[in-house]
């Protein structure tokens, strides 16, 4: 299958390279040497937070929901998964501003999410359980699932048809679909949405966004510019 | 150990707009004026520079700007019978923290109420009888007229620089203008702002269908304006990222762009921020308060700030809060219907309406801001005839252009896929072609809606949250029925090509998505103590030197954004303050 990838074992070798400890230096310069950058191998990420299983989650859940088609390259390609890794080990993955004082009895769904878990837990304790899912239905990690199956397990937690061993499967899917969403919009200089490929995509023009001597001249007709973002004017 | 400070003759418990305007009004008067804020300080040069504040991550979805529940935040139920639970992440409202407080990330809509919103229980039963008003609905008469505000209103607009177009001056009614609004002594000071296709396109299908469009007033200046204060607003840049953000144009109005400057060079005021009010100190036998008790929240030490004068102006739930904190007043029960403390809190029905797309047109939907609309009030208030509808208020409803950013906004036709190529294809497709009328509406109290104190939940001061039980009601559901039926009616007759969904709030009130930051009540303004929290000058009925600022006074909610009287009060208290209670201190209203 064209689209079908191997994200692990993408994610495997850059986390021997990291493992090679002292001689990770080295080991990293040689690869240099010899690898000729081309952009369709782009480095191997390098995360923060994420474990190897996690980052290859993530990275089929990204190129799930944004694959590679004649408009944008796939999720992972743009940074969607560099972008989880800093928002899970960032102040809110952490839990910022999320009150955390208990009880934690479970509320009515208009009361909000009353879990104990930062985001970071959270998506760690949902990424376990959608495996463990995966594992009793399909027999392998959502991750070495072929691109149909793997939206196949989407729909299912977005309907709330997966049994998460007592979470809800909606509630993570949503703050999946979500981060994901984030990463493909945000501007790139939190990790995602590299060459500003989402904007490219609406027509979207990012920044500097002063419009006053523009308004009247493009009414009515497409105003479409290279877009810019942040790292473009610092 | 608590510090106790030298007394000094006023202090501002919170400093957004009505802590700001409170301050200045009270120092020009003579006073020395402590202003005290929870959050940072603000400088619109510093914190709202580009290119960094054009970070839709940052401010929109990360809250950037607004208040830090895990610090405070409070409960909600929906009746009282149930288990109030924390509203564990802000959602549904965001109410501010820091210099300037909410309006440094608003959206500037710029109303005046309706001169009948001003006396709604009277108007209504003189209208369509006494039974018109059911038991439950615990709606009352403001405690000034609107022409009894109209200087006031006046003063802001001019503070604020707001734009616009007067569809009443001095009881000229003007075509193109808001029909419907109370007479203006004087135009609004900045002309309109552009217009949007998506505006123009809906002002023409509503004017033929016999209503009457006008361009939404906004505290966006479309010019550059010289203040009442003699600062300097820039002209509005239409980038789309007003809500939940600074604006690096100094265009949009707030705190720290038409007041604090003056504070900050007047040696009468001293600003002192990261001081967190826990209470008020209550003198009950006395009838008065005697100074506030405030945390250092950088070093953890207590302070006790003696005042002369206290005023309140820490948005409706720190009002609310402090009240119940201080033991100020009686609070109210709803199954007795005694006390008046948290009573009447509304809120509105927002972020309602039907989306829209038209293959043949290119709307640029980044350009603009939220207040770059044309609007209708034919269905507003009391605009229309309510016999036989089976419910009381109305909407504001609206179309415009200004609200791009990519999270935030990619709509696509209903039927689309949330996901893949496919997905995206139709994203790419429509996000220039696409656009909305928007309707949001009012919210009549209810015996059963109110704030009281958490018996389990605590802040980061170990204070009980407040909590608030919370809930449309039939009245909210009809009268949304019936509007969004007129939306379509809009929507039909602009002939798009792909007609959306109706967005319409049915079912339990959800504290999860962001409706509006226009909650109301708690510490209402009525003609007597056991009705109301403060009297027509907005003066505690229970201690003399306390004064209440912000929404939290007013008896029910409009359709309307509350900020245009929120800034009036602030204005008509300071005047009765300078001119009346200076001279002889006590109740300015007899109880
Ligand atoms: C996203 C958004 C969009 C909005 N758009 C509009 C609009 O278009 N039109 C409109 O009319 N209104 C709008 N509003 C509402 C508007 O911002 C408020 O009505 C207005 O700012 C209220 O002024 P205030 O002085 O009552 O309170 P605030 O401006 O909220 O100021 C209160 C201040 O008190 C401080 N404070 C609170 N508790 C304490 C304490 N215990 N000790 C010390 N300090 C404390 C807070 O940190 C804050 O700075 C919007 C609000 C938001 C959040």
């Amino acid at each position: 299958m064209a689209d079908e990838t191997i994200p692990r074992r993408r994610f495997l070798t850059g986390a021997a390279v990291a493992g090679a400890g002292l001689a990770a230096p080295a080991a990293a310069q040689t690869a240099a040497q010899t690898a000729t950058p081309a952009p369709s191998a782009p480095e191997p990420p390098a995360y923060t937070t994420l474990s190897a299983n996690e980052a290859a989650f993530f990275t089929a859940a990204a190129d799930t929901f944004i694959p590679a088609d004649e408009l944008t390259p796939r999720g992972s390609d743009l940074g969607i998964v560099v972008f989880i890794d800093r928002q899970l080990g960032g102040a809110w993955g952490g839990g910022a501003k999320y009150y955390r004082g208990g009880p934690f009895p479970k509320g009515k769904p208009e009361q909000g999410p009353q879990s104990h878990l930062t985001p970071r837990e959270m998506f760690a304790a949902g990424v376990d359980a959608v495996n463990a899912w995966t594992q009793k239905t399909y027999q392998k990690d959502f991750d070495r699932l072929d691109a149909a199956q793997r939206d196949t397990v989407l729909k299912a937690l977005e309907a709330g048809k997966a049994d998460l061993a007592g979470a809800d499967p909606r509630t993570f899917f949503e703050s999946l679909y979500q981060i994901v969403m984030e990463g493909f919009f945000a501007d790139p200089i939190h990790g995602g949405n590299k060459g500003k490929a989402s904007w490219a995509m609406l027509g979207f023009p990012g920044l500097p966004a002063l419009y006053a001597d523009k308004i009247d001249k493009w009414r009515g007709k497409a105003y479409v510019v290279p877009p810019l973002s942040i790292q473009d004017f610092s | 150990m608590v510090t106790k400070l030298k007394e000094v003759d006023a202090v501002m418990v919170g400093m957004g707009w009505t802590g700001s305007i409170m301050a200045r009004e009270l120092t020009k008067a003579g006073l020395n004026v402590v202003g005290l804020e929870r959050g940072g300080d603000m400088k619109p040069s510093e914190n709202f520079a580009l290119p960094g504040i054009r970070d839709e991550l940052r401010f929109s979805a990360r809250l950037d700007m607004i208040q830090d529940a895990s610090r405070e935040t409070l409960t909600f139920r929906h009746r009282p019978s149930e288990h109030a639970l924390p509203m564990r992440r802000m959602g549904s409202f965001l109410p501010g923290d820091g210099v300037g407080g909410a309006a440094n990330h608003w959206g500037g809509q710029h109303w005046r109420y309706l001169p009948s919103d001003h006396i709604l229980k009277t108007h209504l039963t003189n209208r369509y009888g006494a039974k018109a008003v059911p038991d439950d609905m615990t709606i009352a008469d403001w405690s000034m007229t609107y022409d009894e505000l109209e200087p006031f209103y006046d003063r802001f607009d001019k503070l604020c620089g707001v734009s616009g177009k007067a569809g009443n001056l001095r009881g000229q009614k003007i075509e193109g203008g808001n029909v419907f609004e109370g007479a203006r002594a004087s135009d609004y000071p900045t002309p309109p702002l552009k217009r949007s296709l998506s505006g123009d396109m809906f002002a023409k299908a509503a004017g033929e269908l016999g209503y009457h469009p006008f361009p939404q007033p906004v505290s966006n200046a479309s010019r550059p304006y010289t203040n009442s204060e003699g600062l300097t607003l820039g002209a509005c840049q239409y980038c789309g990222f007003c809500e939940r953000a600074g604006c690096e144009a100094n265009a949009k109005a707030g705190p720290l762009v038409c007041v604090v400057p003056k504070l900050r060079a007047d040696p009468k005021f001293e600003l002192r921020t990261r001081a967190w009010v826990s209470r008020l100190i209550y003198d009950k036998p006395g009838k008065k308060v005697t100074g506030v008790l405030y945390t250092d929240t950088r070093t953890g030490e207590e302070y006790e700030q003696p005042a002369g004068l206290v005023v309140l102006s820490a948005y409706v739930f720190g009002n609310v809060g402090l009240m119940l904190y201080s033991g100020i007043g009686e609070p109210y029960d709803p199954s007795t219907g005694r006390g008046t403390v948290g009573k009447n809190y509304c809120y509105q029905l927002s972020r309602m309406g039907i989306n829209f797309f038209f293959e043949d047109k290119d709307f640029n939907p980044f350009m603009g801001s939220p207040g770059m609309a044309m609007l209708i009030d034919d269905f507003n208030g009391d605009n229309f005839d309510h016999s036989g509808l089976g419910f009381l208020g109305g909407v504001k409803m609206s179309c415009g252009s200004g609200t791009g950013s990519p999270i935030g906004y990619h709509p696509v036709p209903p039927g689309t896929p949330r996901w893949g190529s496919e997905w995206k294809r139709a994203t790419k497709k429509w996000y220039q072609h696409a656009a909305n009328i928007s309707i949001g509406g009012s919210n009549y109290a209810n015996r059963n809606n109110f704030l009281d104190l958490d018996p389990t939940y605590k802040d980061a001061l170990g204070r009980p949250l407040l909590r608030l039980t919370y809930n449309f009601v039939e009245n909210d559901y009809k009268l949304v029925e019936y509007c969004i039926g007129k939306a379509e009616q809009v929507a039909r007759a602009m002939k798009p090509t792909i007609l959306g969904n109706p967005r319409v709030r049915r079912g339990d009130y959800d504290i999860v998505p962001y409706q509006s930051t226009h909650n109301t009540g708690g510490t209402i303004m009525g003609a007597n103590p056991k009705e109301s929290v403060v009297n027509r000058y907005l003066q505690s009925w229970d201690a003399d030197n306390l004064f209440v600022m912000g929404a939290s006074t007013f008896p029910q909610q409009t359709a309307y954004n509350p900020t245009g009287p929120v800034g009036a009060l602030a204005y008509w208290a300071a005047e009765a303050i300078t001119k009346q209670y200076l001279k002889s201190p006590g109740a300015l209203v007899k109880a």
